[in-house]
């Protein structure tokens, strides 16, 4: 049985190393896409392991309706690169700043 | 019945004012006679059935509405006064708008003619048969609008608009005093209604106002003081006089009716109405005195000078306001309210004579072209001279009767500033009689001083002008006798009018009344009469047997006729100072307060900073996601060590 403090730990970290992909990352989309993926991984952990320490199901559940929703997040979020990359010839973070006050 | 009074000359003047092009000029004219002889009969049977006892009636027909138990109401209250007013401004009114069919006849502006005279009438009867103050306002206002419209009537002139806009600005000076008054009583009686109020009088006298502190002055002074200052601007007394000698810019039937007759008797009639509060305060009734006075004699130098045929009478307009203002000072008010009903007729009498002399001259107003009309205009001539005679109060008719027994009665009077009162009146007779006759004279005597092609023209006004002369003749001559024993001295007023016993002049006088033809045999022994014949004699030798002294005495009197000439200056003060203080006063404003306060630090000033602040909150967009995550990060670090700790 691995404690929980363990499973935190390791979520934990997950989660600091997106952050620190989306901060860091000035080059491409993608990543920022994975980095997203891998924090909602992050937090199905968190679920996982509260759902085991407590005996509650539900928190299993909830992981499968965050699987779902990732994947069809991901699949959006692909589907705009694409169109992004026709309009604009690059996936480059820091040629997007169509926002810029 | 009394609504009836109200509403007929206002459905008439409705439907001739908005439907004037449909039913066209007869209609017109039919329409608003026939509201305002309605108007005329009723009020003829309500001044019979409360001379033969009927209860004065004093109720409200409809509420407006209530707020803080102070009800706003419609309502009438018909007395004796008020019945008594009732019938002379119908009268007069029903007479002028006969006259104006023949007057008005050829110009565009017929149908709205009659239509504001009758909404005149309505504003007139609604100001006197009140029984509340806001009422009384209200018509008051009214009655001031519609002078304003009748005197700007030929507003393609720009001395009719001047006129009218000047009628205007200087009625609100008064009719600010008058809320001023209004607001004083219902603050200290919560009431607006009259019987109320005048309940509470005592009350009124026994408090003080601190207009200035450390001060305190009696608030029934202050009050009537106020009041006054309102019937100041629409009686047109000294300072607040300069407008009724320009109204004469209107058509000459208003000026009959409006200028002369009805709406500027209107504060000497509120005034008499509001007796039980004047007589509460002996320093508002100096007050009425020195004023009245002060216009009855010196207005009627103005006429001395004055070529205008209607300028003249209009300062004799002035000038007899100016007597019954001294009536009501020295608490005759019965004697101003009989004097305000003989000059209502003999004053109407007198300006529509002069309208038919303006037309027969073709709108030529001034008296230096006419002369000699007498054999022209037969009808006019005769009922001129009867309004003369009755204005100089020749014995016997109506105006010796009143104005005689106001002169006594200010004579008898004991309220301070009553010797100087009785100076000016006295002096004032002779005034009135010599520029009365001058007018006679130069209009109707003398050469024919008018060009050719005017004298062939000249002939008699239509019958529907000298039919109102006529009628309006007779009562100049018989009002007086059989009025003034009732009226004066026989409690006619009897509970319409209040007089402290310490006042009560015309009580005194009531005994030594002995019959009107034994009142004309006292009057003959006294001065006025006298002194009106002196007037008469100096005006008959002066413009007819030595016209060309009348210039050498000019010529001779030469700073003295400049100041009247020039109406003592305060045109000229209230334009040089008032006017341009007020306008330099507005511009500065403009360009201190409004162009660089308000436009410039506040509307600009604060557009100017949010711009300024949007331009330094923009700088945060970069544009760039990973900013926002990483403000969005920070932030929810934030929350949560505040959340945590």
């Amino acid at each position: 049985m691995i404690p929980l403090e363990n499973v935190l730990l390791l979520s934990g970290i997950l989660f600091s190393l997106s952050v620190a992909g989306i901060f860091i990352n000035r080059k491409n989309v993608l990543l920022l896409l994975m980095c997203i993926e891998l924090m909602l991984l992050a937090v199905n952990f968190n679920f996982i392991a509260f759902s085991q320490y407590l005996g509650d199901l539900s928190g299993q559940v909830f992981v499968f309706f965050i699987l779902t929703v990732a994947a069809a997040e991901s699949a959006i979020g692909l589907a705009i690169l694409v169109v992004l990359f026709r309009e604009r010839r690059s996936i480059n973070v820091e040629d997007l700043d169509a926002m810029k006050g | 019945m009394l609504l009836a009074i109200v509403l007929a000359p206002l459905a008439a003047a409705i439907v001739t004012g908005l439907f004037g092009r449909w039913i066209g000029r007869t209609g017109a004219h039919t329409l608003t006679i026939l509201g305002v002889a309605t108007s005329f009969v009723l009020s003829a049977r309500v001044l019979w059935d409360s001379l033969h006892g009927a209860p004065v009636f004093d109720g409200a027909v409809y509420t407006w509405l209530v707020s803080d138990g102070v009800r706003m109401e419609v309502g009438f209250l018909v007395d004796r006064l008020s019945a008594l007013m009732m019938v002379v401004v119908t009268f007069v009114s029903l007479m002028v708008h006969v006259y104006t069919i023949g007057y008005m006849r050829d110009d565009p502006g017929y149908t709205r003619f009659f239509s504001y005279i009758s909404l005149f009438t309505f504003a007139m009867l609604m100001l006197v048969m009140s029984n509340n103050f806001l009422q009384l306002f209200f018509g008051w206002e009214g009655v001031g609008l519609v002078s304003y419209l009748l005197i700007g009537f030929w507003y393609t002139r720009p001395s009719a608009i001047f006129a009218s806009l000047k009628a205007f600005v200087v009625n609100r000076v008064g009719d600010f005093g008058f809320l001023l008054g209004i607001a004083g009583i219902v603050y200290l009686t919560g009431s607006l209604h009259y019987a109320d109020v005048f309940g509470k009088a005592e009350g009124i006298a026994a408090t003080t106002f601190e207009l200035i502190p450390g001060s305190p002055w009696p608030a029934a002074t202050v009050i009537c003081i106020c009041l006054f200052v309102g019937a100041m601007g629409k009686s047109a007394q000294v300072p607040l006089h300069v407008w009724l000698p320009d109204s004469m810019e209107g058509p000459t039937p208003i000026s009959a009716l409006i200028h002369a007759a009805t709406m500027v008797t209107a504060g000497i009639f509120m005034v008499a109405r509001m007796s039980p509060l004047f007589e509460q305060s002996e320093t508002a009734l100096s007050f009425m005195l020195v004023i009245g006075a002060t216009t009855a004699l010196f207005m009627g130098f103005l006429g001395i000078v004055n070529n205008d045929i209607k300028r003249v009478i209009a300062y004799s307009t002035l000038s007899q306001l100016g007597y019954m203002t001294v009536a009501l000072g020295a608490s005759a008010y019965a004697g101003a309210i009989f004097h305000l009903m003989t000059h209502a007729f003999f004053k109407a009498l007198l300006f529509l004579a002069a309208g038919s002399v303006i037309m027969a001259m073709h709108h030529e107003q001034d008296m230096r072209n006419m002369g000699g009309l007498k054999k022209y205009m037969p009808i006019t001539y005769w009922t001129a001279l009867i309004g003369s005679l009755a204005l100089i109060g020749f014995p016997g008719f109506a105006g010796f009767f009143s104005k005689d027994a106001l002169i006594e009665a200010v004579h008898e009077s004991s309220v301070a500033g009553a010797r100087y009162a009785y100076f000016c009146v006295m002096a004032g007779v002779f005034v009135t009689a010599f520029y009365s006759f001058r007018l006679m004279f130069m209009t109707f005597h003398g050469q024919e001083r008018m060009d050719d092609h005017t004298k062939q023209h000249l002939h008699e006004s239509p019958w529907v002008v000298t039919l109102p002369l006529v009628l309006l003749a007779i009562p100049s001559v018989a009002i007086g006798w059989p009025d003034i024993g009732p009226l004066l001295f026989g409690g006619y007023f009897q509970g319409a009018i209040t007089v402290a016993p310490g006042h009560d002049v015309l009580g005194r006088l009531g005994e030594e009344f002995h019959g009107p033809a034994q009142f004309v045999l006292h009057g003959l022994t006294g001065p006025a009469v006298w002194l009106a014949a002196a007037g008469v004699l100096a005006a008959w030798y002066l413009y007819l047997k030595r016209p060309e002294l009348a210039t050498k005495l000019r010529e001779r009197a030469g700073g003295l006729y400049t100041l009247l000439a020039n109406k003592y200056y305060f045109d000229a003060f209230n334009e040089k100072v008032i006017a341009a203080g007020a306008r330099g006063l507005g511009n500065a404003l403009w360009r201190g307060g409004d162009v660089a306060v308000i436009d410039g630090a506040a509307v600009n000033g604060s557009a100017r900073l949010v711009g300024w602040l949007a331009g330094v909150a923009r700088q945060l967009q970069s544009g760039y996601l990973y900013h926002y995550a990483f403000a969005t990060i920070i932030g929810l670090s934030a929350l949560l060590a505040w959340l945590l700790w």
